[in-house]
C-alpha cells in the first residue's frame, strides 16, 4: 500500500469510523453520563447528547489551552466552567466512596484476578512446557486440544462446575464415596469456586501464548547453557524462563484484565458475600436501574485497568513489529 | 509455430578480450565485438540521471547516473547495503527516486507503477505464488496482459522448454527442488518478453555446485533471447561470470563501471581492488611520473617501484601500489635483473595451503605483509620454500596498478 | 534433543483432565434419566427430546443463529480490513490510536463494553433487539477476526504481492490474486472465531437486546440461576458436541492438507 491515494484512505477510513462509532464513542457518553443527575438519567432516559447545550462556548478555550487565551478569557470562561460542574456533578463518584459495597468490590475483584492470574500461571506453565517439548508429532493434537475449550460456551463450561461443587454434588458423592470425607465440603457459593471457575475457565487464555512463545525457543541455547556450567534446573531458570516473558505478560494480561470485571463465574459460582465489581456494575444496572451509578462504576473499573490495558498494547504492538 | 529465440553474434569472449586490452572498440582481427558502450552513438536502454534516494536521512542511492544498454547483461555489484537492491527496486517502481529520473527506452518512468513498466523482476527468494501450479505461475503475467487462451498456453509451453521444465508444469512450488524453483521464476519473469530482466540476487538460494551450473544457463539464455538482463548481486565470481559489464557500487555511489577483465586488472581505486579479488597494496610517495611509466617510494633505502603511469597523480602525492597475488614471483635467490622489473627481500612468514595453491605471506623488511600465491605444481613435500626463510619477490613493471584513492 | 520426561507427561496429562472431566461429566449427565440431576438415574435420552420441543430454546436458537451468520460474516470483513490497515497501512493520522481499539476490546471486561455500547443505543435512540446485539458483536468480534488475519499477514511473504504487481497486476488484483488465496485459512478461522464469539456471548447480548430479542445464551442463563436441569445439560451437550465435531472436521481437513504437501515435498526431492 503505497501512496496517499483516495482507495487507502477509504481503506483505513472504513474501519477506522466504526471502531470509532462503536467502541470509542461509547466510552465518552459513559462518562458523560456517570457525571450527569440521577433524577434527570434514569430511564427512560431522555436528553443525552445535549452536549452543546452545558458544553457550548466553554469548549473552545478549554480545547486551545494555551496560557495566555487562558489568561484573557479566565473571567468568563471560570464562571461557564463551574456553572458546568454545577450542572455536571460528581454526585455519583462521591456515592461510591460513601458506600463499602463499591471499595470492597473493587478490592475483592482485584485479588481474586490477581491470585487467579498467578494460580492459572503456575498451572499453565508445566502444561504449555510440556506441549512444547513434546514429540513434534502430537503437538498439533494437544494444540487442539487447548482450543477447543475456547470454542466452547464459556456459560456452559461454568455451568458444568455447578453439578460438580454442589453439597450434594459429584465431587462431594465422589469423595465420601472413597471414604474421605464423613460431612460433604461446601463450595458452590464461596469464593473457592470462584477460584476454581476463573482458573478452568481462562486457562487456554495462558497456555496458548505461553506455548507460543516456548515452542520456538531455540533448544541449543538449553544446551549451551548446559555446557557453561548449568544443571538442567538452572538452565531452565536463566534461560527458559527469562526468554518466555513476552509470554508470561500476554498470557496474564489477557486473563487478568478480563477476569477484573468477570461476571459469569461469580454471578453463578459464587455467593452473597462475592462481591466482584462485573456483578456489582450488572446488579446496579438491571437490579437498581440506577444508569449513572453504573457508568461510574465503569468509569472507575477502567481507569483501575488502564495501565494493564496500555501495558498489553504495547506488547502487542511489539509482537506485531518483531514479527516483521 | 513460435518464433525461434533470437540468436545474437555476441561472444562474451570477445568482450573480455576488449575489455582486457582496455581498448576503445575494436577487437583482435577486426571482429565486431559487443561493447556499445564504447560507441558514443549507442542508444541506451536504461538511463539513470542523477538519482537519488533517501530513507530518511540516508541516502541509499546519491546522485547516481548510468547507462545500459539494449542486450547487455549488465552486473550491479557490492556489499549488502550499497544500494544496488534499492536501485534495482526503483527501476521496476517499487521505490520511486527522491531526486533524478529514471529513463527506459525514451520515456521517463517515473509515477509508473510497477505493473505498467516493461520491466520484469525475478525475485531474491523467487516468490512464487504457492497456490498457483508452475504453469498457472508462467501464465499469471500473461493472463493480466489479457492474451488469448491458444498464445497463453504457447508462450507457457516455450518458456518451460526454455528452462527445461517440461512435465512439470502442474507441479505446486513446493513440489520442485531449489533449483527447479529459480527456474519456474526466471520463466515467469521472461514470459511477458520483458524489454528488461532484473535479477535480484538470483542464485543466493542455491548451493555452490548448482549455482556454477545455473550462472552458464543465464547467460546462455540471455544470449538466446537477446534480452538485456540487469543482476543484482554481491558474488563476485558471479558478476564476473555473467556480466558483460559490472558496476561496483559503495554507499550508493558508483565507484567503477567497466567489463569484467577490465574491473580486475585496472581497478581505479583501493575499493574496487580489494573488493574483487585478492590484492597487495603498498603504501608509498610518487618520485616521478612520466607518460608510460611512475616511481614510487615505498621505503627508504630500498630501491623505488617502477609502475605504470597514473595521470591523477604527480611527484610527492601519496599513491598505493596494487597487486594481485598471482602475479607476484617467488623465488629463494635474488632473480637475475632485468629492465622494468621490480624486485624486494622479505621473510616467509606464513603459507596459506588450498591444495591447487599456496599463498606465501613475505614480510618485507620495513614490515609490510605482500602475499605472492603460486600454483603447486609439485608435490608438498618436494616445495623449496618453508616457514622463516628469505625469498626474493619479484615482478613486471606493467603487472600491478599505481592508484591515487 | 528435546526430552519429553515423565514430569511433562504427567502434566499435560493433569491438565487435560482438569479441561475435560467437567465438560465429560456434563454430557454423560445430560444421559441421566432422573430428574435430580447429580443422582444417577439409568440411561436415558429424553431429555434431548424435551430441550428439542421447547419452543422458547428453539425461538432463542434460531435468533442466535442469525445473529452469528451476520456477525461473523460482518466482522470477518471489517476485520480483515482493518488487519490490512495494521499491517500494511503504514503510518498514518491516529494510527497508534486505531491500534488501541483493535486490540483493546480483546481484554476489556464485557460488562463494560456491554454498558457503553447500550448507552449509545439509547442516546442515539436506535430501537434496541436483535440489530444492536449484532452491531455489538460486530465490534468485538471483529477485533479478534484482525488479530487472527492480521496474524497470518504479518508472515505473508510481501516479496508475492510485489511479483503480482511486476507482472501486471494493479493493487487491488495483486490483493485479490496472490494475498487472499494464501491467507484464505486465516480468513476462515477468523470467520469461525466470530461465529462462536457471538454464539457464546452472554453479557454483551444481554446489554444490547431488547424485547422478543432473547439469545440462547440469555436463556440458558436465566434457567440456570433458577438451578441445574437436566434439559439444559441436554441442550449443553448438544451446542458443545455440535462445536467439537466442527473443530475435528476442520482440523482433520487441514491435516490432510497438510500430510499430502508434506508428501509431495518428500517426493520432489
Amino acid at each position: 500500500m503505497r501512496g496517499g491515494g483516495w482507495g487507502r484512505r477509504t481503506l483505513i477510513a472504513i474501519p477506522y469510523a466504526w471502531l470509532l462509532v462503536l467502541f470509542l464513542a461509547p466510552f465518552l457518553i459513559v462518562l458523560r453520563i456517570s457525571l450527569s443527575d440521577f433524577a434527570i438519567s434514569q430511564p427512560p432516559y431522555s436528553p443525552v447528547l445535549d452536549l452543546p447545550a452545558c458544553f457550548g462556548e466553554a469548549d473552545l478555550p478549554a480545547a486551545e489551552g494555551e496560557a495566555p487565551d487562558l489568561l484573557s478569557c479566565l473571567g468568563g470562561w471560570a464562571d461557564q466552567f463551574w456553572g458546568l460542574v454545577e450542572e455536571w456533578d460528581f454526585d455519583n463518584y462521591i456515592w461510591l466512596t460513601q458506600d463499602n459495597i463499591y471499595w470492597l468490590s473493587y478490592i475483592t475483584s482485584l485479588e481474586i484476578a490477581a491470585v487467579s492470574t498467578l494460580l492459572i500461571l503456575l498451572i499453565g506453565y508445566p502444561i504449555a512446557y510440556g506441549m512444547a517439548r513434546a514429540p513434534k508429532a502430537w503437538q498439533p493434537t494437544l494444540l487442539m486440544l487447548v482450543i477447543l475449550p475456547f470454542w466452547t460456551s464459556f456459560l456452559i463450561r461454568v455451568y458444568a462446575w455447578i453439578s460438580i461443587l454442589k453439597t450434594e454434588g459429584l465431587l462431594n458423592q465422589f469423595l465420601q464415596g472413597i471414604g474421605l470425607l464423613d460431612e460433604p465440603l461446601v463450595i458452590l457459593g464461596t469464593n473457592t469456586a470462584v477460584y476454581i471457575g476463573i482458573v478452568y475457565s481462562y486457562l487456554p487464555f495462558m497456555v496458548l501464548p505461553l506455548y507460543a512463545t516456548l515452542v520456538k525457543m531455540d533448544e541449543s541455547l538449553l544446551e549451551a547453557a548446559q555446557d557453561l556450567g548449568c544443571t538442567r534446573f538452572t538452565a531452565f531458570w536463566l534461560v527458559t524462563i527469562p526468554l518466555s516473558i513476552p509470554g508470561i505478560v500476554a498470557g496474564s494480561m489477557l486473563v487478568f484484565i478480563p477476569a477484573v470485571g468477570e461476571f459469569v463465574v461469580p454471578d453463578l459460582l459464587g455467593g452473597s458475600e462475592t462481591l466482584m465489581i462485573g456483578r456489582t456494575l450488572w446488579t446496579e444496572f438491571f437490579g437498581n436501574r440506577d444508569w449513572p451509578v453504573a457508568s461510574a462504576v465503569a468509569i472507575i473499573l477502567l481507569l483501575v485497568l488502564v495501565v494493564p490495558i496500555v501495558l498489553f498494547q504495547r506488547h502487542q504492538d511489539r509482537a506485531q513489529e518483531a514479527g516483521r | 509455430m513460435p518464433e525461434p529465440p533470437v540468436i545474437l553474434a555476441k561472444g562474451t569472449g570477445a568482450a573480455t578480450a576488449a575489455g582486457h586490452a582496455g581498448t576503445a572498440s575494436g577487437g583482435p582481427g577486426g571482429a565486431k565485438v559487443f561493447a556499445p558502450w564504447n560507441d558514443p552513438d549507442a542508444k541506451p536502454l536504461v538511463e539513470f540521471r542523477s538519482v537519488t534516494k533517501l530513507f530518511g536521512e540516508v541516502a541509499a542511492v546519491d546522485d547516481l547516473s548510468l547507462k545500459i544498454y539494449p542486450r547487455e547483461f549488465f552486473a550491479l555489484l557490492g556489499p549488502s547495503g550499497c544500494g544496488k537492491t534499492t536501485l534495482m527496486r526503483m527501476l521496476a517502481g517499487f521505490e520511486s527516486p527522491t531526486h533524478g529520473e529514471i529513463w527506459l527506452d525514451g520515456k521517463e518512468l517515473t509515477g509508473t507503477p510497477p505493473n505498467r513498466r516493461p520491466v520484469n523482476m525475478m525475485f531474491q527468494a523467487y516468490a512464487l505464488f504457492p497456490h498457483l501450479s508452475v504453469a498457472d505461475n508462467i501464465a499469471f503475467g500473461l493472463r493480466r496482459d489479457g492474451l488469448p487462451k491458444g498464445e497463453v498456453a504457447e508462450r507457457v509451453e516455450q518458456m518451460l522448454a526454455l528452462v527445461q521444465l517440461h512435465g512439470l508444469a502442474t507441479r505446486r512450488p513446493h513440489q520442485l527442488s531449489g533449483g527447479q524453483r529459480q527456474r519456474v521464476a526466471l520463466a515467469r519473469s521472461l514470459a511477458k518478453r520483458p524489454k528488461m530482466l532484473l535479477l535480484d540476487e538470483p542464485l543466493g538460494a542455491l548451493d555452490k555446485k548448482l549455482r556454477e551450473q545455473t550462472q552458464f544457463e543465464l547467460v546462455s539464455i540471455q544470449e538466446r533471447l537477446g534480452t538485456t538482463f540487469l543482476i543484482v548481486t554481491h558474488d563476485q565470481d558471479e558478476a564476473m561470470t555473467v556480466a558483460d559489464r559490472i558496476a561496483v557500487m559503495d554507499q550508493g555511489r558508483l565507484v567503477q563501471v567497466a567489463p569484467p577483465a577490465q574491473i580486475y586488472e585496472y581497478p581505479t581505486s583501493r575499493y574496487v581492488a580489494d573488493f574483487l579479488g585478492d590484492v597487495n597494496l603498498i603504501e608509498g610517495r610518487v618520485a616521478a611520473m612520466a607518460a608510460e611509466n611512475a616511481r614510487l617510494t615505498w621505503c627508504e633505502g630500498r630501491p623505488d617501484f617502477t609502475c605504470p603511469a597514473n595521470p591523477d597523480l604527480k611527484p610527492g602525492d601519496t599513491a598505493w601500489f596494487g597487486i594481485r597475488p598471482e602475479k607476484v614471483a617467488i623465488d629463494k635467490d635474488m632473480p637475475p635483473d632485468r629492465p622494468g622489473q621490480n624486485a624486494v627481500e622479505g621473510t616467509v612468514w606464513d603459507i596459506g595451503y588450498v591444495g591447487n595453491l599456496s599463498t606465501y605471506h613475505v614480510k618485507l623488511d620495513d614490515g609490510q605483509m605482500v602475499r605472492a600465491q603460486v600454483a603447486n605444481r609439485v608435490h608438498l613435500a618436494r616445495r623449496e620454500i618453508s616457514w622463516e626463510d628469505r625469498v626474493w619477490l619479484s615482478w613486471g613493471k606493467d603487472d600491478g596498478v599505481l592508484l591515487a584513492r | 534433543m528435546r526430552r519429553f520426561t515423565w514430569f511433562n507427561a504427567t502434566s499435560i496429562t493433569l491438565g487435560f483432565v482438569f479441561l475435560y472431566l467437567p465438560i465429560i461429566l456434563l454430557v454423560i449427565y445430560s444421559f441421566n434419566d432422573s430428574r435430580l440431576v447429580t443422582v444417577w438415574g439409568g440411561f436415558s435420552g429424553r431429555w434431548y427430546g424435551e430441550a428439542l420441543r421447547n419452543d422458547a430454546f428453539l425461538s432463542a436458537a434460531w435468533n442466535t443463529l442469525q445473529v452469528a451468520l451476520v456477525t461473523a460474516t460482518v466482522a470477518t470483513v471489517l476485520g480483515t480490513l482493518a488487519a490490512i490497515v495494521l499491517v500494511r497501512g503504514g503510518r498514518f493520522l491516529g494510527r497508534t490510536l486505531f491500534g488501541g481499539m483493535v486490540y483493546a476490546p480483546l481484554v476489556m471486561p464485557e460488562v463494560i463494553t456491554g454498558l457503553s455500547l447500550l448507552l449509545l443505543f439509547v442516546s442515539l435512540d436506535v430501537p434496541r433487539g436483535l440489530m444492536t446485539i449484532m452491531l455489538a458483536h460486530i465490534t468485538f468480534a471483529m477485533c479478534y477476526a484482525s488479530v487472527v488475519i492480521s496474524a497470518r499477514l504479518v508472515s505473508f511473504d510481501r516479496s508475492l504481492e510485489e511479483a503480482a504487481l511486476d507482472l501486471g497486476c494493479n493493487q487491488f488484483s495483486a490483493f485479490l490474486r496472490v494475498t487472499l488465496p494464501n491467507i484464505l485459512p486465516s480468513i476462515i478461522a477468523a470467520w469461525l472465531l466470530s461465529f462462536t464469539l457471538s454464539l457464546d456471548d452472554l453479557v454483551i447480548a444481554s446489554f444490547t437486546s431488547g424485547p422478543g430479542a432473547t439469545t440462547l445464551p440469555m436463556r440458558i442463563y436465566s434457567q440456570v440461576r433458577l438451578g441445574v436441569t437436566p434439559e439444559i445439560n441436554a441442550l449443553s451437550s448438544m451446542l458443545v458436541g455440535l462445536v467439537t465435531v466442527g473443530v475435528i472436521v476442520a482440523s482433520l481437513i487441514s491435516k490432510r492438507a497438510e500430510t499430502r504437501r508434506l508428501a509431495a515435498e518428500r517426493a520432489a526431492r
